[in-house]
């Protein structure tokens, strides 16, 4: 029984978050955003006291549900073991194994260094929501998107407007490398192993472990009734039932409750222990001095993890294990390679058929003149959505879950290849600008690095300022009048000015009036000069009203 | 050209009888349903199913009062993502129409990016040259050089495959007066090169193009004495009958009027108004259908032109085979609208059009391509497309706002990729001068640029 109610609110938990990643319209989020916000290191990262408290109280009650229902990582990872378990060989069943003190430990204590030190991409490689969240936005978006794009012509011929068509595209190689190399990497583990991921790596597991070690409520050995057939300890995806001892590792217990069901002797109950020895004929002889004390040391830590968050973003997450990171900045080194690669290909390309065409002076009618794709210019600091408050607030923050690249209706978000931000958001320009009626992303994120706005609020912030390059700008260059980014400057931060002060019928050029520009980047966008525009957008420190 | 008609004859005969059969596996699944009640029916009245002829005054062409225009064949991509014809359909096009007594082939050097004159050659040379006529034109818009303007001659010939052209048009003159006249061909020595090419035979009929207003035309027709226009052609419908705004162009009344004194036959483009007249708002719609259920849009607009017994042909874009068959219908056994039908087209029905702000675009393409990437044509016929259908968002307080916003945006953004939208035209006005209906396109483009960005922002209030 109590397994099928974790299964079920697992299986909920874990397609609404997926959907969380899929949705592009905002829709879902709007219902289900708060299961994002109730994930821990997001929590901790956005300072919400209260969620944190809720779930470590919850930890401590019941032990690590967490892992096992609001996790999509973990529960994606029982999905796996299903699968294994039910293609395995007798031989081949699980059994205890010993924690892993040495990589556990360590590589919890490394994140929580990471996060103070402001490494926030370290912390999200490992971190088990958002490493969900990135598998889902980069190899089972795409796939959605284009299920929707089928739909989408469908209703095209039936003048449905349903569905409308959205563009695929690689939003960042690096970051599709790491989530297809996590996505494999945990699959593996999974399928081999169960829980390992949870038990040694992930920096959350280790982190409620301190919890659930002493929850009120856990599975119960009664050693009156176990007849050491170790059917439990085969069952463990956790590898934490050493029924040679007939003792439980509750620091890796994820609360499945699979062994409950597997004991034909009814020798394993999910029960409270708290009272000392007496429930525990069954406890063993070093849990139940551990059980006596759980109350007062829970409380000294569920305190510690307090007074941690109170002083600053920590989040955990980390390092895989020494192959994890390897193969991921490995990864990157491709990606960057390719991608340098292709865009010197795309170039020469480009300036191929823009030769082919200046041959060709026939008058001809009709056609589409060629439009060259816009390259990100160079920027003195990266562009950060508004709400977020600065530029190191929110790296400091984000966990590069994706929610806000999945939400961004504009194009505009996308994972940064900077190594520095690896995986974490970026706005640029070249496929849509941040429109004033739009605060989605501000909307859904958990980690606290993209604030609530309102689209009033979002005018009067300044992310960034404009500046023109007027050897690239058409006006000089082609000698036509143009006048499109101030046209379509929300906050009239462009002016339009003669560019022969002297000469009154001179052409008018672009200034921009630095203090009211804020960033949205609608100048840089539709500036036509192609491929890189004649004004761009540098980021700024902090974001502050104007 | 006798034996041509009887010919002709033979064709038409073929065409009703056997044919049917054949204009079947032609036309392949968009076969007419005609039934053989239908058939019956068109043998008892003797006027039906025989192509309306008119006789040019001048030599006595008979030319079919359908004629073809060939800037709107259909095209199809290539392997490399390029606009090509697509010859195999045209072919089928050509075939059909000529079985059913399409005699007047309308093409031009910059039709069809380029490449129309080569594929309606390609078409017609598998048919004897005395069934058909050809018409094309001298379109040296941008190069008024007499090395440019005679290239563009001779390579009709070349693509058209030809040794003589039928009717041959200055193209699109009007606009800049006698001043853009002078310049292309006076200048260069091209009206004098023309008028003995007539002479010799090459040109068997020169005439002209016109877009203007009324006193550029009436500076053209000022020259009939030293040139002898032998056709101009006008554009002419119920829509612009009347309804010219006379800065920019003038009412086609007028022009039939100036023309049909002076016994110059008139050749009809843009009859369907780019295809505006053939899908008007509904409330026109319902209008027409109630009087005549069966009747096609087009139909009406077809037979309003037709009327007029200076018409030599009507020039109609048939893209695709249904177009061809019903237009068919309208042309053979071709009835004349009454008096008071035609005065119901151009008066209250125009008038009633006049309510919705349409942009006056005929997509011609003549402005394409954008140096900028825009899709002109492709963003007003959206545009025209909404506000004729009525799913035009006017307010955010009205019944229904948020789907019609929702369908504007979605039916926008398929019909138009977004770098090709309208809030990528930045006004260099490039466009300005190639426009035959002198469309003030940057600010019109301007103009739904601003009102997809209140769509967007959801700012839109009724008069603001």
């Amino acid at each position: 029984m109590l397994k099928k109610i974790r299964s079920i609110l697992a299986v909920f938990c874990f397609i609404a978050i997926t959907l969380l990643f899929l949705d592009f319209t905002g829709t879902i989020q709007g219902w289900l955003g708060w299961l994002a916000k109730i994930q821990l290191l997001p929590a901790i990262l956005a300072a919400n006291f209260i969620t944190v408290a809720v779930l470590l109280v919850l930890t401590l009650v019941f032990g690590r549900i967490y892992c096992s229902v609001i996790c999509p990582l973990g529960v994606f990872q029982d999905g796996v073991f299903a699968v294994s378990r039910s293609r395995r060989s007798k031989k081949m069943k699980q059994a205890y194994s010993k924690e892993m003190k040495w990589l556990r430990y360590p590589l919890f204590v490394l994140m929580v260094i990471a996060l103070v030190a402001g490494l926030g991409s370290l912390v999200a490689l490992l971190a088990p929501y958002s490493a969900w969240g990135r598998i889902v936005q980069s190899i089972l978006a795409p796939v959605w998107q284009f299920g929707n794009n089928l739909l989408a012509g469908i209703a095209e011929k039936h003048e449905s407007y349903a569905f409308a068509s959205r563009e695929i595209w690689l939003k960042s190689l690096p970051t599709l490398i790491v989530a297809a190399v996590t996505l494999v990497a945990v699959s593996i583990l999974a399928w081999k192993n169960g829980r390992t991921y949870c038990n040694t790596i992930c920096p959350v597991g280790t982190f409620l472990s301190f919890f659930s070690r002493f929850a009120m409520f856990r599975p119960v050995i009664d050693r009156s009734k176990c007849r050491s057939c170790h059917a439990c300890e085969r069952k463990c995806k956790a590898s934490c039932i050493d029924i040679e001892n007939k003792k439980i590792d509750y620091s890796r217990c994820v609360d499945c409750f699979d062994c409950l069901e597997s004991c034909r002797f009814g020798a394993l109950e999910y029960r409270y222990a708290w009272n000392k020895g007496k429930a525990g004929d069954g406890a063993t002889a070093d849990e139940g001095p551990a059980a006596g004390a759980g109350r007062t040391a829970g409380a000294v830590q569920a305190k510690g993890a307090g007074k941690d968050t109170g002083e600053g973003p920590d989040s955990v997450a980390g390092k895989t294990t020494g192959a994890g990171t390897d193969s991921g900045r490995r990864a990157f080194l491709l990606g960057s390679a390719i991608a340098l690669g292709g865009s010197a290909l795309g170039g020469s390309a480009i300036s191929a058929s823009a030769q082919d065409k200046e041959t060709d002076d026939k008058k001809r009618d009709g056609g589409l003149a060629e439009i060259l794709p816009k390259t990100a210019p160079s920027r003195t600091l990266p562009l950060t959505p508004f709400g977020s408050e600065s530029v190191k607030e929110f790296y400091d923050r984000c966990t590069a879950c994706q929610l806000c690249v999945t939400v961004c209706p504009n194009n505009v978000l996308r994972p940064s290849s900077d190594f520095a931000h690896l995986m974490q958001p970026q706005m640029f320009y070249a496929k849509g600008y941040c429109r004033p009626e739009c605060v989605r992303c501000s909307e859904v994120c958990p980690a606290g690095a993209i604030l609530p706005i309102t689209p009033e609020e979002k005018t009067s912030l300044k992310i960034g300022t404009a500046r023109v390059d007027l050897d690239l700008c058409v006006v000089n260059s082609k000698s036509v009048s143009c006048g499109n980014c101030a046209r379509h400057c929300p906050v009239g931060a462009i002016t339009m000015v003669r560019s022969n002060p002297e000469d009154p019928d001179s052409l008018m050029i672009p200034s921009v009036i630095e203090e009211k520009c804020i960033g949205c980047g609608a100048c840089e966008h539709l500036c036509p000069a192609r491929p890189l525009s004649a004004i761009t957008v540098d980021g700024v420190e902090i974001h502050h009203r104007i | 050209m006798k034996e041509d008609i009887s010919r002709r004859d033979f064709i038409r005969i073929a065409s009703e009888g056997a044919a049917l059969a054949g204009a079947t596996a032609l036309a392949g699944a968009c076969a007419p349903k005609e039934t053989a009640a239908e058939l019956a029916r068109k043998e008892e009245d003797p006027s039906a199913g025989k192509m309306e002829m008119r006789t040019n005054t001048g030599n006595g062409d008979k030319v079919s009062l359908l004629g073809y225009g060939c800037m709107r064949f259909p095209m199809k991509k290539d392997d490399s993502g390029k606009d090509i014809p697509d010859q195999e359909v045209i072919n089928r096009l050509v075939d059909f129409a000529l079985l059913n007594g399409v005699n007047y082939y309308d093409t031009a050097p910059v039709y069809m990016q380029g490449l129309s004159e080569e594929a309606t050659g390609e078409a017609l040379s598998r048919h004897p040259r005395n069934e058909y006529f050809i018409a094309t034109k001298l379109s040296n818009f941008s190069n008024y050089s007499r090395e440019a303007s005679m290239k563009l001659y001779n390579d009709s010939f070349r693509y058209l495959r030809t040794d003589y052209i039928d009717y041959y048009l200055l193209h699109s003159l009007g606009r800049g007066g006698l001043l853009n006249f002078n310049a292309r061909f006076i200048d260069n020595g091209m009206m004098d090169f023309l008028q003995g090419e007539r002479e010799k035979g090459k040109v068997r009929q020169l005439g002209l193009s016109f877009h203007g207003n009324q006193n550029e035309f009436d500076q053209l027709l000022a020259l009939h004495d030293k040139y002898h226009w032998d056709f101009v052609q006008i554009q002419m419908n119920y829509w612009d009958w009347q309804h010219a705004d006379g800065e920019r162009n003038v009412n086609a009344d007028y022009l039939y009027e100036q023309l049909d004194r002076r016994e110059i036959p008139i050749v009809v483009m843009e009859p369907l108004l780019g295809g505006r007249l053939a899908s008007p708002a509904a409330s026109v719609a319902n209008r027409l259908k109630e009087r005549d259920p069966q009747a096609s849009m087009a139909s009406w607009a077809f037979r309003f032109t037709g009327s007029y017994p200076r018409i030599l042909t009507i020039l109609s874009g048939m893209v695709y085979m249904e177009h061809l068959q019903d237009n068919l219908k309208t042309f053979q056994g071709f009835k004349p609208l009454s008096e008071e039908e035609l005065e119901y087209l151009s008066k209250d029905i125009a008038d009633i059009m006049a309510n919705y702000p349409t942009v006056e675009c005929t997509s011609c393409k003549y402005c394409m391509p954008c140096p900028f990437g825009i899709d002109i044509p492709g963003i007003f016929s959206h545009y025209n497309k909404c506000i004729n259908e009525g799913t035009f968002p006017q307010d955010k307080e009205q019944e229904n706002y948020a789907r019609l916003r929702k369908a504007y945006l979605t039916s926008y953004g398929r019909a138009v990729p977004a770098d090709r939208q309208a809030d990528h035209c930045i006004g260099c006005g490039e466009c300005l001068s190639k426009c035959p209906q002198s469309i003030p396109i940057p600010s019109q483009l301007q103009h739904i640029d601003r009102y997809v960005e209140k769509l967007k922002r959801g700012t839109l209030h009724k008069g603001v």
